[in-house]
C-alpha cells in the first residue's frame, strides 16, 4: 500500500506516537523541535487529504484491514478535512511561534511533559475528524480532553487550577452524556458505524429511546462546544491557560465537538427521525441568538483581553450554530465557513495577545495601553484580525458573515430575526474589538510600554502570516468555501 | 497605458505614495515633496481617463472573483469619474494648504496625517470606481477606518470622544443598515453590478422598495441624512485639512454619490418613479435640509456652522437624485462638484483664520477682514456660491435642480430650495458683513495672513468656485451621458 | 408491572445517574464533586453492561465441542473497559487538581476558592 493511502492513520498516528518520543528526549529545545515537526507533519497530511477530498475522492480506510461495520473504519468527508486543516493548523502556528511564550509560562523542567500533553490533544482532535466510529469518537474526545485539562491547568495563575477544574467536571458530564447516548443507539442498532447506524436505524421500529439518545448525545456535545448557555467553562478556562493553548485550544476545539454534532444530528438521525430537523433547529436556533446577544454583550464590558475574547468566541460559536440550524445548504456552508474564518480571526487575536504577555505583564486592557506604537507590527496583526472578527470587507471574517446574512434572509421572518441579531452582534463587535484598538493604540503608553520593543521573530511571523490569511481568505475564499459548500451538500445529502 | 491599467494605478498609486510618505517621515520636506508628486500623479492619471468616458467608454477591471458570483471589481461611469476627478485634484490643493497649516499650528504626528490621508484618497477613489456594491462596500469601509486617526489626531480625551461618535455612528450605520441593504438586494435580484436602469426592477416592489431604500439612505451614513447626521459636527474636531477635503469633499460625496448610485443604478431612476413607496425620501431630504440651515443658524463656532451647512447641502444632492428626473440627477451631479469648490474654500478659510489668530468663534470675526482681506474674500465668494447666487458654482447646481423639480411640478423640493436659499443668506451674510464692516474688538493680537500655502490654496478654490459658473461645459456633457442612458 | 420492575438494571442506572449528578451539582466540595461524576459515570458502566446481556447467554469464549451455546454481548464489555479506564484517567487527573488547588488555595471548597479569586 502506497504511503498517500496510509494518510487518513497517520494524521492520528504520528501526533500519538511523537508523544512518547517527546517525553524521552527530556530537554525543551529537543522536545519542542519534535513536538513541532510532527505538527507541521500532521498539519502537511491535512492539506494533502484536503486537496484529495476537493479533487472529489471518497478517503475511506479500514483500521487494520478489517471491513467496517466489524472494523473501525476511518472517513474523512469535506467538513471532517476542514476541521482537520483547523486542528493542525492551529496546533502549528501555536507550536512554531510560541516557544518564547511557553518557555516564560511553563517551567523547563516539565516542557517535555507539557509538549507531549500538546501532541496527544492533537491526536485526540485529529482522531475526532477523521474516524467513522461513535465509540471511537467518545475515546478520542477524552483523549484530547484530559490532555487539554493538562494544558490549561499549566498556566501560570493559580486560577488556571479552578478554571480547570470546572471545565472538567462539565467536560466529563458532557462526554458521558455522549457516551448515555451512543449506548442506547447501539442498544436499538447494534453498531457504532456511523454509516451502517444510519441504514439499520431505518429497520428500527420503536424509535423512543432513539430520540431519547439524540437528545443525549446534542447536549453532551453541546456542552464539549461550549453553546449557550452549557458555556461557562469557557471563559476561565481561555482566559488562564497559557497563552499559546489559548490560541490553539480556541481556534479549534469548540469547533471539533460542532462537527461531531452535524455529523450525528444530519448524517445518523436526519432520515431516521421524523421532523429531526424541525426540533434540531427549534432547538438550536434560539440558543444560538441567545449566546449570539449575550457573548457579544459580556464581551463589550470585560476589560480582561483574553476574556473578551473568549466571551467573543461564545457569540461566534453561536454564529455557527446558527448557520447549521437554519437547515439549509446556504446556513451550513456558512457555518462550515465560520468555522474557518473563526478559528483564522480568533486564533490570530490570541497570538496577538500572547506576543503582547511577552513583553508586558498583564492583557487588560490598561496594561496594553499605548502598545501600538511600540509594537506596530503585532498591533497590525491584531487589527486585522480584529476587523476579521467585526466582518469587516476585505477579510475572511465578512466571508462568512455575509453568507449567514444571506441564510438567514433566505428563511422569512425568522430568518429576519436572526438578521437582527447577528447585526446588533456585529455592531458589539465594533465595540468590542475598538476599544482594543483604541486602548492599544490611542491611549498614552505607560512607562512599561514604552519599554516594550517589538515581540520575538518566530511570533511575529506566525501572526502576521495569520493576519496575512485573514486578508487573503478574504478576498480569495474560494478554497475554504468549496470545502464548506462540498460540505453543505454531504451534511444535506440525506434531507432530499 | 490602457484604461483598464490607468484604473489599477489610480487605486495603488495613493497607497504607493503612503508608504513613500511613511519612508520619509523623518525629512519634512522630503514627505511633502512625496505628497504632492503622488497627488499631482494621480490627479494626471485619473484625468487621462476622461476623454474616453467623454467618448462613451466604460472600461473596467476586475481584480478578483470572490464567491457567488460576486467580485472585486472596478469601472468608471460618469458619475464616479466625475467625483474622483474631484477628489484627485483637490488632494494636491489640499495638501499645499496642509503645508501650510500643518507646519503653521506645529501640529504633533504629522507623518501619520499624510500617510491616512493618502489611504483615504485611495478609498475614496475605490468608492468612485466600484463597479458593485460589494466593491463599494469594502472602499467605503476602509475610507471610514483610515479617517478616524486623522479625526482623533489632536488626541485629547474630548477629541476622542468625538472621534468616537463618528466612527460609531459611521461604521454602526454601515454595518447594521448598509450590510444588510446589500445583501437583501442580492437574495433578491442576484446580482450587485451597478447597471443602467437597475437591478431590482420587477424583483422588488410595493412598500418593501421604500424599506430598502431607508435602509440604504440611512446606512450610507456619510450622506448625513438626518437623523445619523451626528457625526458630521463631531467630526468637526478634526485638524482643518481634514475638514476641508475629507469633510466637505471626500468622505460625504462618498456618501452622497453611493446614495446617488444606488438610485440610478440598482433601483433604476424610472423604476422607482413609478413606485410611490419611494417617495418618502424628498421629504426626508427636504427636512434635512431646512433642519440643518436652521441649526447652522444658531452655532456660535465657525466650523460646526459650516458643518450644519455642508448637512444642508448634502441633502441637496439627495434630494436633487429623489426628485427623479433627467434634469435633477444631473443637478445632483452637478452640485457635488459646486459645493466641493465653495465648502473647501470655507474650511481652507477657517483653518487659515485659526492659524493665524487662533480664532474659531463667530463673535471673534469681527473686522477680520481688514487683517486677512485675500482669505475673506475666499471665503465671501465661496458663501455666496453656498448661497447660490450668480456669477458663483453654486448658482448652476441650483438651477438645474430647480429646473428638475419644475418638470415634475415637485412643489415641495421648490419650496425647500427657496427656504434654504433665505436661511443659507441668513447665517452666511452676517458674517461676511461683520468681518468687513465691523470694528475689531480691542485687545486682540495682531496677525496678518496665515502662511502663503494656505493662502494660495484658498483662493485657487475660490477662483475655481468663480471659473465654474462660466466654464462648466465639460461637466455637464459628462453626466448628460448619465440622463442619456436613464432615458 | 412486572415488565417494569425486570428492567431493574435500568432504575438502577437511572436513579445512579441521578445520585451521581446531584453530587457533583450539589457539593461545594471539590473531592465529592469528583465522587459524584465516579458515580455518575458509572451508572452508564451499568447502562452498558446490562444491555449486552443476552438472555440464557454465557460469557463469549468460544470452547471446543459446545459450539451452538448463545453467548452475551462482548462488544459493549470491551467498550466499557475502554470507558473506564478514561473514567479513572478522569478521576486522577481531577484529584490531581485538587491536590494543587489546595497547595494554591488553603481549601478545596469550591465558594471559598471562588471568594479568595475576588478578594485579590
Amino acid at each position: 500500500m502506497s504511503l498517500t493511502a496510509q494518510l487518513p492513520a497517520l494524521q492520528v498516528v504520528v501526533p500519538l506516537l511523537t508523544a512518547p518520543l517527546v517525553v524521552l528526549l527530556r530537554t525543551p529545545g529537543l522536545s519542542w523541535a519534535a513536538a513541532t515537526a510532527a505538527s507541521l507533519t500532521a498539519f502537511a497530511i491535512a492539506v494533502a487529504l484536503a486537496g484529495q477530498v476537493l479533487a472529489g475522492e471518497v478517503i475511506h480506510y479500514e483500521m487494520g484491514g478489517w471491513p467496517a461495520p466489524f472494523g473501525i473504519s476511518l472517513n474523512i468527508d469535506a467538513l471532517g478535512s476542514l476541521v482537520l486543516l483547523l486542528v493542525t493548523g492551529a496546533s502549528t502556528l501555536a507550536l512554531v511561534g510560541g516557544r518564547d511564550s511557553l518557555a516564560t509560562e511553563i517551567e523547563a523542567g516539565r516542557r517535555h511533559l507539557f509538549y507531549a500533553a500538546w501532541l496527544i490533544v492533537l491526536a485526540g482532535l485529529s482522531g475526532i475528524a477523521v474516524t467513522g466510529d461513535a465509540f471511537n469518537v467518545f475515546v478520542f474526545m477524552e483523549i484530547s480532553s484530559l490532555a487539554t485539562y493538562v494544558l490549561i491547568a499549566a498556566g501560570p495563575d493559580r486560577r488556571a487550577l479552578t478554571a480547570t477544574f470546572k471545565y472538567l467536571i462539565m467536560g466529563t458530564i458532557g462526554a458521558t452524556f455522549y457516551l448515555i447516548g451512543v449506548g442506547m443507539v447501539y442498544m436499538m442498532t447494534g453498531t457504532l458505524n456511523f454509516a451502517d447506524m444510519e441504514v439499520r436505524l431505518a429497520e428500527v421500529t420503536e424509535l423512543r429511546p432513539i430520540v431519547v439518545a439524540a437528545g443525549f448525545i446534542t447536549v453532551g456535545l453541546a456542552l464539549k462546544a461550549a453553546m449557550f448557555p452549557l458555556h461557562v467553562w469557557l471563559p476561565g478556562a481561555y482566559t488562564h491557560a497559557p497563552h499559546m493553548v489559548t490560541a490553539f485550544v480556541a481556534a479549534c476545539s469548540t469547533k471539533v465537538a460542532i462537527y461531531v454534532l452535524l455529523r450525528f444530528d444530519f448524517f445518523v438521525f436526519q432520515n431516521n427521525l421524523s421532523q429531526h430537523d424541525l426540533h434540531f433547529a427549534s432547538f438550536l436556533l434560539p440558543l444560538a441568538l441567545l449566546g449570539i446577544l449575550v457573548g457579544s454583550a459580556v464581551a463589550m464590558v470585560e476589560s480582561n483581553l483574553k476574556r473578551l475574547l473568549a466571551h467573543s468566541s461564545v457569540a461566534q460559536i453561536g454564529y455557527i450554530l446558527l448557520g447549521a440550524s437554519l437547515i439549509s445548504e446556504a446556513g451550513i456552508t456558512a457555518a462550515a465557513a465560520h468555522m474557518f474564518n473563526h478559528a483564522l480571526a480568533k486564533g490570530a487575536m490570541f497570538l496577538a495577545v500572547a506576543a503582547f504577555a511577552l513583553r508586558l505583564s498583564g492583557v487588560r486592557l490598561n496594561d496594553i495601553a499605548g502598545v501600538g506604537r511600540q509594537m506596530p507590527l503585532t498591533f497590525a496583526a491584531l487589527a486585522v484580525a480584529g476587523a476579521s472578527l467585526v466582518g469587516i470587507p476585505g477579510t475572511a471574517g465578512f466571508v462568512s458573515k455575509w453568507l449567514l446574512l444571506q441564510a438567514a434572509f433566505a428563511q422569512g421572518t425568522l430568518g429576519l430575526v436572526a438578521v437582527v441579531v447577528v447585526v446588533l452582534s456585529s455592531l458589539a463587535a465594533v465595540v468590542y474589538v475598538w476599544r482594543i484598538i483604541e486602548a492599544a493604540y490611542f491611549c498614552e503608553p505607560s512607562a512599561e510600554v514604552q519599554a516594550a520593543r517589538e515581540a520575538p521573530l518566530p511570533i511575529l511571523a506566525v501572526l502576521l502570516l495569520a493576519a496575512a490569511a485573514n486578508i487573503y481568505f478574504g478576498l480569495v475564499p474560494a478554497f475554504p468555501l468549496s470545502l464548506a459548500e462540498m460540505s453543505a451538500t454531504e451534511l444535506l445529502g440525506g434531507l432530499q | 497605458m490602457s484604461a483598464q491599467n490607468t484604473i489599477l494605478f489610480a487605486l495603488l498609486w495613493p497607497l504607493l505614495g503612503a508608504v513613500g510618505i511613511a519612508l520619509a517621515g523623518r525629512w519634512p520636506n522630503l514627505r511633502e515633496t512625496v505628497t504632492l508628486v503622488t497627488a499631482s500623479v494621480l490627479a494626471l492619471s485619473v484625468w487621462s481617463l476622461a476623454p474616453g468616458i467623454m467618448d462613451g467608454g466604460r472600461p473596467g477591471v476586475v481584480v478578483a472573483e470572490v464567491f457567488g458570483g460576486l467580485s472585486i471589481a472596478f469601472s468608471v461611469e460618469p458619475l464616479g469619474m466625475l467625483f474622483a476627478a474631484l477628489a484627485s485634484t483637490l488632494w494636491i490643493v489640499n495638501s499645499v494648504y496642509s503645508i501650510g497649516y500643518m507646519r503653521g499650528n506645529n501640529e504633533k504626528h504629522q507623518t501619520r496625517f499624510y500617510v491616512c490621508f493618502a489611504i483615504a484618497i485611495a478609498a475614496a477613489l475605490g468608492v468612485a470606481f466600484a463597479d458593485n456594491l460589494l466593491t463599494l462596500f469594502l472602499c467605503y469601509e476602509i475610507l471610514t477606518l483610515s479617517t478616524y486617526p486623522l479625526v482623533s489626531h489632536k488626541g485629547d480625551a474630548a477629541t476622542i470622544r468625538s472621534a468616537r461618535i463618528y466612527l460609531g455612528i459611521l461604521l454602526g450605520t454601515s454595518i447594521g443598515l448598509l450590510l444588510p441593504a446589500i445583501i437583501w438586494t442580492y437574495t433578491v435580484a442576484g446580482t450587485l453590478t451597478f447597471t443602467p436602469g437597475g437591478i431590482l426592477e420587477g424583483n422588488l416592489a410595493g412598500p418593501a422598495v421604500g424599506l430598502l431604500l431607508g435602509l440604504y439612505v440611512f446606512g450610507i451614513g456619510k450622506a448625513a441624512v438626518m437623523p445619523v447626521h451626528k457625526w458630521l459636527p463631531s467630526a468637526m474636531v478634526a485638524p482643518t485639512p481634514v475638514s476641508a477635503l475629507l469633510h466637505a469633499v471626500a468622505v460625504v460625496k462618498a456618501g452622497v454619490f453611493t446614495v446617488t448610485k444606488v438610485i440610478i443604478y440598482i433601483f433604476g431612476v424610472e423604476a422607482l418613479f413609478a413606485e410611490p413607496s419611494g417617495g418618502w425620501l424628498v421629504y426626508a431630504a427636504a427636512f434635512t435640509i431646512i433642519a440643518a440651515s436652521v441649526v447652522a443658524l444658531r452655532q456660535q463656532n465657525l466650523k460646526r456652522m459650516l458643518a450644519y451647512s455642508t448637512i444642508g447641502q448634502l441633502s441637496y444632492v439627495i434630494m436633487a437624485a429623489a426628485v427623479l428626473t433627467p434634469l435633477s440627477e444631473v443637478g445632483a451631479a452637478v452640485h457635488i462638484v459646486a459645493h466641493a469648490f465653495g465648502k473647501i474654500t470655507l474650511f481652507f478659510s477657517a483653518g487659515a483664520i485659526y492659524v493665524a489668530s487662533k480664532k474659531t468663534e463667530l463673535p471673534q470675526l469681527h473686522g477680520i477682514g481688514r487683517r486677512m482681506p485675500w482669505t475673506m474674500a475666499a471665503f465671501t465668494i465661496a458663501a455666496l456660491s453656498m448661497i447660490g447666487v450668480p456669477p458663483t458654482g453654486g448658482f448652476v447646481s441650483k438651477w438645474f435642480i430647480l429646473a428638475g423639480a419644475f418638470q415634475t411640478d415637485n412643489y415641495l423640493a421648490i419650496f425647500t430650495i427657496i427656504l434654504s436659499t433665505v436661511l443659507n443668506a441668513a447665517y452666511f451674510l452676517p458674517v461676511i458683513f461683520a468681518a468687513w464692516f465691523s470694528t475689531e474688538p480691542a485687545g486682540g493680537k495682531d496677525h496678518g495672513e496665515a502662511p502663503w500655502p494656505a493662502v494660495l490654496a484658498l483662493c485657487v478654490t475660490a477662483m475655481a468656485t468663480l471659473a465654474f459658473f462660466f466654464f462648466n461645459q465639460p461637466v455637464l456633457e459628462l453626466e448628460s451621458q448619465l440622463v442619456g442612458r436613464l432615458k | 408491572m412486572m415488565e417494569l420492575l425486570g428492567l431493574y438494571n435500568y432504575w438502577v442506572f437511572a436513579v445512579l445517574l441521578m445520585i451521581g449528578f446531584y453530587a457533583v451539582i450539589a457539593r461545594p466540595n471539590m473531592v465529592k464533586k469528583l465522587l459524584g461524576l465516579s458515580i455518575f459515570q458509572a451508572a452508564v458502566f451499568l447502562l452498558y453492561i446490562t444491555m449486552d446481556k443476552v438472555e440464557g447467554g454465557t460469557a463469549p469464549i468460544i470452547q471446543k465441542g459446545v459450539e451452538d451455546a448463545i453467548y452475551s454481548n462482548p462488544l459493549p464489555q470491551v467498550l466499557i473497559l475502554t470507558a473506564i479506564v478514561v473514567g479513572i484517567s478522569t478521576t486522577a487527573l481531577g484529584l490531581a487538581l485538587v491536590v494543587r488547588i489546595h497547595e494554591a488555595y488553603g481549601t478545596i471548597e469550591e465558594d471559598e476558592t471562588q471568594r479568595a479569586d475576588l478578594d485579590e
